[in-house]
């Protein structure tokens, strides 16, 4: 052990200016958020939970091309659709499984009439499994909540697109 | 009647005494978890009640509602006895404790010894604990607290007699009036060092946690504890550590007296004095959690044996040699 080594350990300086900068980082402003009552910021091209849209004048979007539920890797998406009265092919049955969900976003992608989106809420859990199943009411109701912000956000991933 | 009275009269007492610590121990708790991390800028611990204050009552009221699960080869009654025994010894030291001239609860004359004596005897509570849980784990991390602080303990015994010598007294109260001059901090500051190392290592703090190291042995002797009975080890663990620093600031930070002996400073009650040395003496425990990584056991051996217990030998000498040359010896 050298003579300086020796002073070092015991005046202990290491452990000293450990402490001091320990003293510093105190009063620094902290990192994390309060979550539950301040969150973070999250991007228009954001990932969770999903939403079916509608048109402006109250029609549903989706025309039931099946091409969601074909893309799915994870086969989350059963649809069953059916002709309407007026002729146009609309859905019966647009069911996710939000627990086989993967949230890769190709339901979202492969939609040629951005039907099916994934909105910015993320804070959907539930203590029952049957609530995580949904069907097509709750998507549609999702929509009708989300309609503004699932709007700005398609608007402004558009240019990258 | 006469009898029952005295018998009132002292619980009483005892109850004003226990309360305010062990409610004084969830607010440590607290802080703890606060200074923490605030060191690695995280929030901590601030939603139930303001500033989160009230979180350890949170915790305490999960644990009441736990299961308290007994494994079925283990020895039932000293593990039921185990947490019973760490946090009695960790709460009866505090009888001998001086909050002020007057205000103490049993003003018996070897004090400091009794406080020695119950702080050394807290280590049962661990080995039961462990050795009753008959699995390898707790096993191991009682072993590991049992040798460390069998030697930590050694130092610390060497550091009081350096204080003693200083004293010649073994009454907490007059080891606190003996500093009214000079707070033994100063003369004896490299005893009052390895004092506070020696606590961290008592208290199965870090640096110094390994009978609860978490990589390794799981949580240590409280593996198997689960729901209030894990709870009144980690009442204990925090009981014993605020009981440390209570003994660090009685020994050399001048106990229950205030700082300057002047005007706007006597004036506040001595208790208080008291309460914010043990507090400054807590917060340097809780950095020193947030700041250092955790030491090897062979280490911690070389720390305690080669380092410690020698160094502190020499100044019980030079502090000897020092006051008898100058005649200082206290005599009574």
């Amino acid at each position: 052990m050298n003579i300086s080594r020796f002073f070092k350990t015991i005046f202990m300086t290491d452990f000293i200016g450990g402490l001091f900068i320990a003293i510093k980082e105190l009063f620094k402003s902290k990192k994390t958020i309060n979550y539950p009552f301040e969150k973070g910021k999250i991007s228009p091209r954001f990932r969770g939970e999903h939403a079916l849209r509608r048109y402006p004048n109250g029609e549903e979007r989706c025309i039931a091309c099946k091409l969601c539920e074909a893309v799915c890797p994870a086969q989350a998406i059963t649809i069953e659709s059916a002709q309407r009265e007026d002729g146009s092919r609309k859905t019966t049955r647009y069911d996710i499984d939000m627990m086989k969900c993967i949230y890769c976003g190709l339901c979202e992608e492969s939609c040629p009439v951005d039907a099916i989106v994934q909105g910015p809420n993320f804070e959907f859990s539930t203590e029952t499994r049957e609530e995580l199943y949904y069907t097509k009411e709750k998507l549609l109701d999702n929509g009708d909540r989300w309609e503004n912000v699932l709007e700005a956000n398609i608007k402004a991933d558009n240019i990258h697109r | 009647m006469e009898y029952l009275n005295i018998v009132f009269q002292e619980v009483y007492k005892i109850v004003f005494l226990l309360v305010p610590v062990l409610v004084s121990v969830a607010m440590i708790v607290w802080l703890d978890r606060r200074v923490w991390a605030f060191v690695q800028k995280r929030q901590g611990p601030n939603v139930v009640g303001p500033f989160g204050l009230l979180q350890s009552l949170a915790d305490a009221l999960k644990y009441i509602f736990k299961e308290i699960i007994i494994p079925s080869s283990s020895n039932k009654v000293i593990f039921i006895l185990a947490p019973i025994v760490t946090m009695t010894l960790a709460l009866i030291a505090w009888a001998v404790i001086p909050f002020s001239a007057t205000q103490v609860l049993a003003d018996i004359n070897v004090g400091i010894l009794y406080l020695f004596a119950v702080s050394s005897l807290g280590v049962y509570g661990i080995i039961m604990g462990g050795w009753a849980s008959n699995s390898k784990y707790p096993f191991l991390g009682a072993i590991r607290s049992a040798a460390q602080m069998v030697s930590y303990e050694v130092s610390i015994g060497v550091i009081i007699i350096n204080v003693l010598l200083c004293v010649g007294s073994l009454n907490l109260n007059d080891i606190v009036i003996a500093q009214q001059n000079m707070w033994f901090v100063i003369p004896l500051f490299p005893m009052f060092v390895i004092f506070f190392i020696s606590a961290l290592a008592e208290t199965n703090r870090p640096p110094f946690d390994l009978p609860e190291a978490e990589a390794e042995l799981v949580a240590g002797y409280q593996t198997e504890y689960s729901g209030m009975m894990y709870a009144m080890f980690w009442l204990g663990e925090y009981a014993n550590i605020l009981l440390m620093c209570a003994m660090g600031s009685i020994l050399f930070l001048g106990g229950w007296m205030s700082p300057i002996d002047v005007y706007p400073f006597n004036l506040v009650p001595s208790a208080i004095w008291l309460i914010l040395k043990i507090l400054l003496l807590f917060i340097l425990f809780a950095l020193v959690k947030a700041i250092v990584p955790r030491y090897r056991y062979d280490q911690l051996m070389r720390l305690g044996w080669k380092v410690f217990l020698p160094l502190s030998l020499i100044w019980v000498v030079l502090t000897a040699s020092y006051l008898f040359y100058f005649n200082l010896l206290p005599v009574n």
